[in-house]
C-alpha cells in the first residue's frame, strides 16, 4: 500500500523584485522558495492515513526541480514522509503544468501508488492543473478540491467531499487508483520536530533524469507543455488612496471613515 | 469552422453565472465568421435554453446526461466529443471548483493548449494570447499557444458583464458517448454554521487574515469588531487553523459580503479567491504591512502599517 505525494517548492517574490531581461520571468535573485501550502495539506493527510493503518503503509513524496528543491522534500522526509524523489534534467526548465504532469504520471505509473495526492494548486502559479492534468494522462479517476476523505487503506474506493464555491460540499465515490487533488485546511498540518528534520538531513533523495522514466527532452520543456509566457510584466496599481501619517493619524481617519458610514447608514 | 465553444455551467437546476460571462467574452474575441456555440450539459438540458439566448449566441447545444450532477469521466468526454466533431479553435470554460476537476485532464490528453484562472484574451497579430496573474497577483503573465489548433481557456468569474438576452441561437442536441463514471456523486452537504452568524446580511465588515499571526491576537480583533459595530470576518487561513469558525469565511469558497458597504481588511493579503467574495463593496479600506500586497488593488483607502498598531489607536477612538 502506498501513497504518492506530489509537492512543489514554489516561489514567493521579494518586496522588491525585477522581470528578467528576456521580459518573461522574474529574476531568479529576487524569489523567496519555500515548499506549496497546499502540499503540507496533501502530505499531512496521507501521513495521517500511514498513521490510522494497521498494515504498513508507504508515503513517498515526488517534486519535479533542481537541487534547491531537496530543501523542500527534507521538509516532508522531517514530517512523516518514507521516501523522496526529486526529478530534473535541463529539458524541464520553461515547463507549465502538463509537462510537469507529463513527469508526475511517469512517476506514478512506475511507482503505482493506490492513492495520489497534489495541493490543489500552487501558490505562485496558481494554475490548479497539475495534479488532474497528471490523472488525466494516467488516465486514473480524479476529484478536485477534496475538502474531507474518508478512505481505508487498500479499498477498492475512497470517499470525499469537495468544496465547491459558496460553502456547499459534494459528497463523491471515487475508485482507487485516484488522484485526488487536496484543499487546504483538510486538516492541521504537523510541525517537524527537531529531531526529525536532524535525522531527514542525512536521509537519502532519489534523483532521477527524465530519461529514467523514458520520458525525452521534446516531452518536457517548452515542447512539452501546452501554454508559453509570452511576456511578464507589473500590472498598474490599483487606485488605493492611501492614508499617510503616524499609526495614531491613520487610525484617526479610519474612525472618521466608519463614523461617516455610521453616520448614513 | 474557426469557432468559439463556450461550456455553460449548471448545478442543482440553476444556470451558474459566470456562463453568461463567458459567452461575453467569446463575443468580445469573436472576428469575421466565427460563430459562437454555448454547450449545456445536464439531466434536462433544454431547461437552461432560455437563460443562455442571450446576445451573440449562434448556437446552443444540449448535452443529456445520465448523472444529474457535475461527473468528471461524463464531463470530460462529452466535451472531448463535442470539440472533436467541431474543432473549435477556442473552448470557453469558467475558472471554477467543477472545471477544476476535467478542464486540465481534457487538455492534457488531447494536447489543447490550456491556461487557467484567464482574464484577459485577446488576439494580437493573429494570435491568441490569454492574459492571466502570478505570484499572488503582483505579476501579469501573458501566456500564447504556438502550433495549438485547439485552445482550452479557463476564465475567472467576475471579469466580463453578462450579454443582455435576445438572440435567435439554433438549439441542437449532441449525443455524448457513453462514459462510465468512475467518480459518482451522492449528495451535497451544506457546511454547517458553528456560529448564527450572516456574513451575506452584514453591512460592516471587519476582516481579519494571516497578517493577525496567532490564534491569542483574535479576541482583541473580535473586541475591536464589536466596539466600532462591525461583524467580524475572516480570510481563508483564519478558518483553516480554526481561529474562526467557517461560517466567518468571505470569498469564493466561503461567503459573498453581498450587502456590505464598508469592509475593513487588516492582514488580509487578496487571494483572488478572497477578493471574489468582496471586491464589490463600493468602501474598502486595506490595512497591511506589505505595501504590495493585492488587497491595495482593490481598496478605496489603504494604511500601510502594523495592524496591531492601527487597531490599537483605532480602538481608542471608540
Amino acid at each position: 500500500m502506498k501513497i504518492l505525494v506530489a509537492v512543489k517548492q514554489v516561489a514567493a517574490l521579494e518586496e522588491d523584485f525585477e522581470i528578467r531581461a528576456d521580459g518573461r520571468g522574474i529574476d531568479p535573485d529576487f524569489l523567496v522558495r519555500d515548499l506549496n501550502e497546499w502540499d503540507d495539506f496533501s502530505l499531512e493527510e496521507a501521513v495521517k492515513i500511514k498513521e490510522a493503518a494497521t498494515d504498513p503503509i508507504e508515503v513517498v513524496v515526488v517534486s519535479v526541480g533542481p537541487d534547491e528543491v531537496d530543501e523542500s522534500l527534507r521538509k516532508c522526509l522531517a514530517k512523516g514522509a518514507d521516501r523522496a524523489i526529486r526529478v530534473w534534467d535541463d529539458a524541464v526548465e520553461g515547463s507549465d503544468p502538463v509537462a510537469i504532469a507529463r513527469i508526475l504520471a511517469a512517476v506514478a505509473a512506475h511507482e503505482a501508488p493506490d492513492l495520489l495526492f497534489a495541493g490543489v494548486q500552487s501558490s505562485d502559479q496558481s494554475f490548479a492543473a497539475t495534479g488532474i492534468a497528471t490523472a488525466g494522462l494516467l488516465g486514473w479517476p480524479h476529484g478536485a478540491v477534496v475538502a474531507n476523505l474518508q478512505y481505508s487503506p487498500g479499498a477498492k474506493s475512497a470517499v470525499f467531499r469537495r468544496e465547491l464555491e459558496g460553502g456547499l460540499l459534494h459528497e463523491v465515490e471515487i475508485q482507487c487508483p485516484a488522484v485526488l487533488t487536496i484543499q487546504a485546511g483538510i486538516n492541521t498540518p504537523r510541525y517537524a520536530s527537531l529531531r526529525s528534520i536532524k535525522q531527514a538531513a542525512a536521509r537519502p533523495i532519489e534523483v532521477k533524469s527524465i530519461a529514467d522514466f523514458r520520458l525525452d527532452a521534446t516531452q518536457v520543456g517548452e515542447s512539452g507543455s501546452l501554454s508559453r509566457v509570452r511576456r511578464m510584466y507589473v500590472p498598474e496599481k490599483g487606485r488605493a488612496q492611501l492614508i499617510e501619517g503616524s499609526p495614531a493619524e491613520q487610525a484617526a481617519r479610519l474612525a472618521a471613515i466608519i463614523r461617516e458610514f455610521k453616520g448614513v447608514a | 469552422m474557426a469557432g468559439i465553444l463556450v461550456i455553460a455551467e449548471q448545478r442543482r437546476g440553476e444556470l451558474r453565472p459566470v456562463s453568461l460571462e463567458l459567452i461575453a467574452a467569446a463575443q468580445e474575441l469573436r472576428q469575421g465568421g466565427d460563430s459562437v456555440a454555448v454547450a449545456i450539459l445536464g439531466p434536462e438540458p433544454q431547461e437552461f435554453v432560455a437563460a443562455l439566448t442571450v446576445a451573440g449566441v449562434d448556437e446552443i447545444v444540449t448535452i443529456r446526461t445520465e448523472v444529474p450532477e457535475f461527473d468528471p469521466d461524463t464531463f470530460e468526454a462529452a466535451a472531448g466529443a463535442l470539440i472533436a466533431e467541431r474543432r473549435p479553435a477556442v473552448v470557453l470554460v469558467a475558472h471554477s471548483v467543477d472545471s477544476f476537476g476535467y478542464a486540465a485532464a481534457l487538455a492534457a490528453r488531447q494536447g489543447f493548449g490550456f491556461a487557467s484562472d484567464v482574464f484577459k484574451v485577446e488576439r494580437i497579430d493573429g494570435e491568441l494570447v490569454a492574459t492571466r496573474g502570478g505570484y499572488g497577483q503582483k505579476v501579469s503573465v501573458e501566456l500564447d499557444f504556438p502550433g495549438r489548433s485547439t485552445v482550452l481557456l479557463c476564465l475567472r468569474a467576475n471579469m466580463w458583464k453578462a450579454p443582455d438576452p435576445g438572440a435567435s441561437p439554433n438549439v441542437t442536441a449532441f449525443a455524448a458517448p457513453a462514459a462510465p463514471s468512475r467518480a459518482a456523486g451522492r449528495s451535497f452537504v451544506e457546511v454547517s454554521a458553528a456560529d448564527d452568524v450572516d456574513m451575506t446580511a452584514a453591512e460592516f465588515i471587519l476582516t481579519i487574515g494571516r497578517g493577525v499571526g496567532e490564534e491569542a491576537k483574535i479576541p482583541q480583533f473580535r473586541e475591536l469588531a464589536d466596539a466600532v459595530g462591525a461583524t467580524l470576518g475572516c480570510s481563508r487561513p483564519i478558518a483553516d487553523a480554526g481561529w474562526l469558525p467557517k461560517s466567518r469565511q468571505v470569498g469564493q469558497s466561503g461567503k459573498t459580503a453581498s450587502n456590505c458597504q464598508l469592509y475593513i481588511a487588516m492582514g488580509v493579503s487578496g487571494a483572488i479567491q478572497h477578493l471574489a467574495g468582496m471586491k464589490h463593496v463600493s468602501t474598502i479600506v486595506a490595512v497591511n504591512s506589505d505595501p504590495g500586497a493585492s488587497i491595495f488593488g482593490v481598496a478605496r483607502y489603504g494604511i500601510v502599517g502594523d495592524i496591531f498598531e492601527i487597531a490599537e489607536e483605532l480602538r481608542k477612538s471608540f
